[in-house]
């Protein structure tokens, strides 16, 4: 059942990129298509970050995941790269839990 | 799948307990930005046939960012493909060593591993905020997505927060 989606997702995926290079230009460049696919995935990582922070399964939980989040969010602040950001986050978690 | 966010939500659902289906739904729409960049780049790519089903998997955040800064149509498209073949061999030989290391760990939470993905998400997500109105439907996101996380399976918290956004986009845009 996991492959089935996740080629499914493969090849939803494939598939937009495929019809951006194919599709005719006027269709894409309909102003209410161009203004709203750029805010989907800024909705859509905004909620992840908020769900994988604060949350196991149903439940709303604080836990050393925001304080790991809280060090991301000084090292995208300060500009660092995406390794940093990421190695940051999980040694601040790792570090919390040996306290 | 060659393209990162929706690996990494595909991923994160599944991992959150959320069916694989909603978790497919999230990483198709985290893609559809890519139909855009498509668009962009068919013209600086002129890319026909064959070649175009191949350039097509390539077409992503970077190779997009690298192409269109270029100034020269003939740099474009070398921009494009070294940085598209480059990243393609990289990205899959660091997800081979990703799933065979991680047999190794019994615990990936002593590791912190737990609170990778967010920092991912969000490392994705922060070159998207230098304006205003983007934090602000960054912030009105994550509270939808919180309040809503208690009361409907796990990982439709984001194709509810996909829905709303689009009908803010295309609301605004009549306006």
């Amino acid at each position: 059942m996991i492959w089935a989606g996740v080629l499914v997702a493969s090849v939803s995926c494939y598939a937009l990129k495929l019809a951006g290079l194919s599709l005719p230009q006027r269709w894409l460049q309909d102003p209410r298509v161009q203004s709203t696919v750029p805010l989907i995935p800024i909705a859509l990582l905004a909620s992840l970050v908020a769900t994988q922070t604060f949350s196991t399964g149903h439940h709303l939980v604080l836990d050393v995941r925001a304080a790991a989040l809280g060090v991301a969010v000084i090292a995208v602040v300060l500009r660092a790269p995406f390794l940093i950001v990421v190695v940051v986050a999980a040694a601040t978690a790792a570090l919390l839990r040996l306290l | 799948m060659f393209t990162g966010a929706s690996q990494f939500a595909l991923v994160g659902v599944i991992g959150g307990g959320g069916s694989v289906w909603a978790g497919a739904a999230a990483a198709a729409l985290l893609g559809s930005r890519n139909a855009l960049y498509g668009l962009r780049l068919s013209s600086l790519l002129g890319v026909r046939g064959p070649r175009r089903v191949l350039a097509a998997h390539f077409v992503i955040d970077e190779t997009t960012a690298m192409a269109i800064a270029r100034d020269d149509p003939s740099l474009s498209r070398f921009a494009f493909w070294a940085t598209g073949v480059a990243l393609f061999i990289l990205w899959n030989l660091g997800t081979l060593v990703g799933a065979v290391a991680a047999h190794a760990f019994s615990n990936p939470k002593v590791l912190g591993l737990d609170a990778a993905p967010p920092a991912a998400f969000l490392a994705l997500l922060a070159p998207r905020l230098r304006a205003r109105e983007p934090l602000a439907i960054a912030i009105a996101a994550a509270v939808v997505a919180i309040a809503v996380l208690g009361f409907v399976p796990a990982g439709v918290p984001l194709l509810i927060v996909a829905v709303l956004v689009s009908i803010y986009g295309v609301l605004r845009t009549q306006r």
